[in-house]
């Protein structure tokens, strides 16, 4: 007997059995070496089956939820891309008015543009409201799912097809819109930034952040092969290296107030970190790009006090 | 118990008398009371339900899929722009299958920004999925309140219902109601039992990603479901009758159609003031009647055609334009109706204008002697463009 996709019943049913502890199941069509998708299984299986999860449009919900299959577990709704939050409210104000909210985590998870852009609104409205929702930001710092295009968390100098280097051009212009920050002002319980190169500090701040009542934020830094022209295989390895060059700052906020750093004792110079990436390639030749690079690293490494 | 109320009140009322879990809504311009009176009832304790004080209509829009979808009977209000801010997501609600409430202050859409009544607004989103019924009074308000959520949760439906009512002209108005009391209610809509929700018990995803292979499907099995709806809403009219003792949830109400040889079409609230012009000319031995539409979606075109076969002229009033086409009710109603039939469709009422008695007369004349697609009644010569004008 075979079901739709054309899996065998058996192995239907081994991958069932695998559900029982898997939340974000394999067979989905991310990119090899895809953070986000790495971050989501930790982020699903650290939240357990009592989740509800809801997903703006972008590369996640694309790559993981082609009808009639889907890799999430848990009961999963995604509708557009600015709304993430909305929905998550909504669920989360209907599971409460039928007091069952207590005991089921809702989790709002976005990409960067569906975060900082296009959702930031409806994202201040969930916090500044209180609902009981834990968000997840996926940064891989461009619109991957349209094809590369700049958002408002793009990096500085990084080359996008809407911030392309040229002759004119050395790439983005500006700054990482500070989102973890925009939240914090909102005095939330948690915001907070992780990334893929430290699985364990995912699991423990969506942990953490669970266990609080009330809104929470958790930007998670997550590197995209296609999208940042970096190999597959190195994908961890990028992720490390921008938070030791200090360019991805690990941070905690609590109540407005920045309460834990990971410190970079000795931070490493930003070209580290740039050149594992074709999106940075226009800016190996020049050194004088390259220092306005480590600029950022230095005023993050000063403004958050990470040595 | 008949109650002399206004309209958003009433309106407010019977949604409370349907046990709404969860509300969402922003305040725009008729419709903001609606959502002022059940703020109040909640704020009270008079009703059980959770208010969720959003930052705009596609929030408010997005809140209520997400509410509805996890199994909550939800609702929401709005009107013009805010209609328009949600249409985004009130297609996905349609196509997710949620039988989310909705009523729609009926006002026009800027620019100019104009917050009098037009029906622009529901029209301008009538491909989106959503049930939408028009109500002509107060009390119909209040019935197709009632009665559309027992349409829109029927399991073979699962369809957000819109229930349209002109901004001001019936939110704002005041009429003798009469709001049944709660046992009826509870006797005629049970509560929400979705086919299918958010549940951690039984995971499914909602909302994935429909490629060319299944996506016609998704939209033929909406367009099936709308054709049921046809036969649905006279079945569920029956029962609100029953209950209820009125016979106002229905497709289309014929008002002294049977033998009339010039019959107007409208929807909505001047259709009241059309049947008083009707009653007027048929004292004078005038052969006139009225087709009034309560379902615009899905459109009744086998009932329509039947009321209207029997006619020589008819004439249909748009309050709403499709720019660089016609009025909306009028295209649909040519499209159906036989050669020898005379059509002509009128464009009145935009933005608050009155349609006065006199203007129901104009069309009633106009309707008899020539045959327009297109013919906006009631024009000021002196504000048009020189080129426009025809005098
Ligand atoms: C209202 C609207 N505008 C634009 C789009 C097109 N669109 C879909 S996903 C996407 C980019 C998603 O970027 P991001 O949120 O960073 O997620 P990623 O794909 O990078 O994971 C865009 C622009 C859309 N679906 N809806
Ligand atoms: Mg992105």
């Amino acid at each position: 007997m075979k079901n739709y996709s054309g899996r065998s019943l058996k192995q239907f049913n081994m991958e069932k059995e695998h559900l029982k502890e898997n939340y974000y199941v394999s067979g989905h069509t991310a990119c090899a070496g895809c953070g986000q998708s790495m971050a989501v299984r930790i982020v699903m299986n650290t939240a357990g089956p009592n989740t509800i999860a809801t997903n703006a449009t972008g590369c996640l919900e694309v790559f993981s939820s082609k009808a009639p299959q889907s890799a999430f577990g848990v009961p999963w709704i995604h509708s557009l891309f600015e709304n993430s939050a909305a929905i998550a409210s909504g669920v989360e104000a209907a599971l409460d008015q039928q007091g069952k909210k207590d005991k089921i985590n809702v989790i709002a998870q976005a990409g960067d543009g569906g975060t900082a852009d296009i959702g930031l609104q409806a994202l201040s409205g969930m916090l500044e409201r209180g609902h009981d929702v834990l968000f997840v930001c996926y940064d891989n710092e461009a619109y991957m799912n349209t094809g590369i295009q700049r958002s408002g968390l793009t990096p500085f100098s990084a080359h996008t097809t809407t911030s392309p280097s040229g002759k004119k051009s050395s790439g983005n212009p500006r700054p990482k819109k500070p989102v973890v920050e925009i939240c914090a002002a909102h005095h939330i319980p948690y915001s907070a930034t992780s990334s893929i190169a430290n699985p364990k500090d995912i699991e423990i701040k969506v942990k953490k952040a669970l266990q609080i009542k009330g809104p929470k934020y958790l930007q998670i830094h997550v590197p995209c092969p296609l999208g940042w022209r970096s190999e597959s295989s190195l994908s961890i390895e990028i992720a490390k290296q921008a938070v030791n060059t200090g360019l991805y700052p690990i941070v905690e906020y609590e109540y407005g107030k920045l309460t834990k750093v990971r410190k970079i004792p000795s931070p490493k110079p930003v070209s580290e970190y740039l050149k594992l990436q074709g999106r940075f390639k226009h800016l190996l030749k020049n050194q004088e790009e390259i220092a306005a690079v480590q600029k950022v690293a230095d005023k993050n490494i000063d403004y958050y006090g990470l040595k | 118990m008949r109650r002399f109320i206004e309209g958003s009140h009433a309106m407010a009322e019977a949604t409370k008398l349907c046990r709404p879990e969860v509300i969402a809504a922003y305040p725009i311009t008729p419709q903001t009371h609606i959502v002022e009176h059940l703020s109040q009832f909640i704020a009270d304790g008079n009703l059980n339900a959770k208010s969720i004080n959003v930052e705009s209509e596609h929030s408010a829009a997005s809140c209520v899929l997400g509410s509805q979808a996890a199994g909550s009977r939800s609702f929401t209000c709005t009107s013009s722009q805010g209609l328009i801010l949600m249409s985004e997501v009130l297609f996905c609600i349609a196509g997710m299958r949620l039988p989310v409430m909705l009523i729609c202050a009926n006002r026009a859409v800027s620019a100019p920004i104009n917050i009098w009544n037009d029906q622009q607004d529901s029209i301008a989103i009538r491909d989106a999925g959503l049930i939408q019924i028009y109500a002509e009074n107060i009390q119909e308000a209040v019935d197709l309140i009632i009665a559309g959520h027992k349409i829109g949760e029927n399991p073979k439906v699962m369809l957000p219902v819109m229930v349209c009512v002109d901004g001001f002209i019936l939110t704002h108005g005041m009429e003798v109601v009469d709001i049944p009391s709660q046992d009826k209610v509870d006797n005629f809509l049970p509560p929400y039992n979705p086919p299918y929700k958010l549940d951690i018990n039984n995971p499914m995803s909602f909302g994935l990603l429909g490629d060319p292979s299944v996506y016609t499907e998704t939209r033929y099995a909406i367009q099936k479901t709308l054709e049921d709806v046809l036969q649905i809403i006279p079945k569920v009219g029956g029962e609100f009758n029953d209950i209820f003792g009125r016979s106002s949830v229905g497709l289309i109400e014929e008002y002294k159609t049977s033998d009339a040889e010039t019959i107007l079409v409208a929807m909505g609230s001047v259709c009241g003031t059309i049947k008083d012009i009707v009653d007027i000319q048929r004292n004078k031995g005038k052969k006139i009647g009225l087709l009034k539409i309560i379902a615009y979606r899905p459109f009744p075109q086998a009932e329509v055609k039947k009321a209207l076969s029997q006619a020589k002229n008819v004439g249909i009033v748009d309050k709403n334009i499709s720019l660089g086409s016609n009025g909306a009710l009028y295209s649909e109603i040519k499209s159906i109706l036989p050669e020898k039939i005379k059509v002509n469709g009128f464009v009145a009422g935009l933005g608050g204008r009155d349609i006065k008695p006199s203007t129901v007369e104009k069309i009633i004349e106009s309707t008899e002697k020539e045959e327009n697609p297109c013919k906006f009644v009631d024009l000021n010569e002196e504000l048009l463009w020189k080129e426009f004008k025809t005098v």
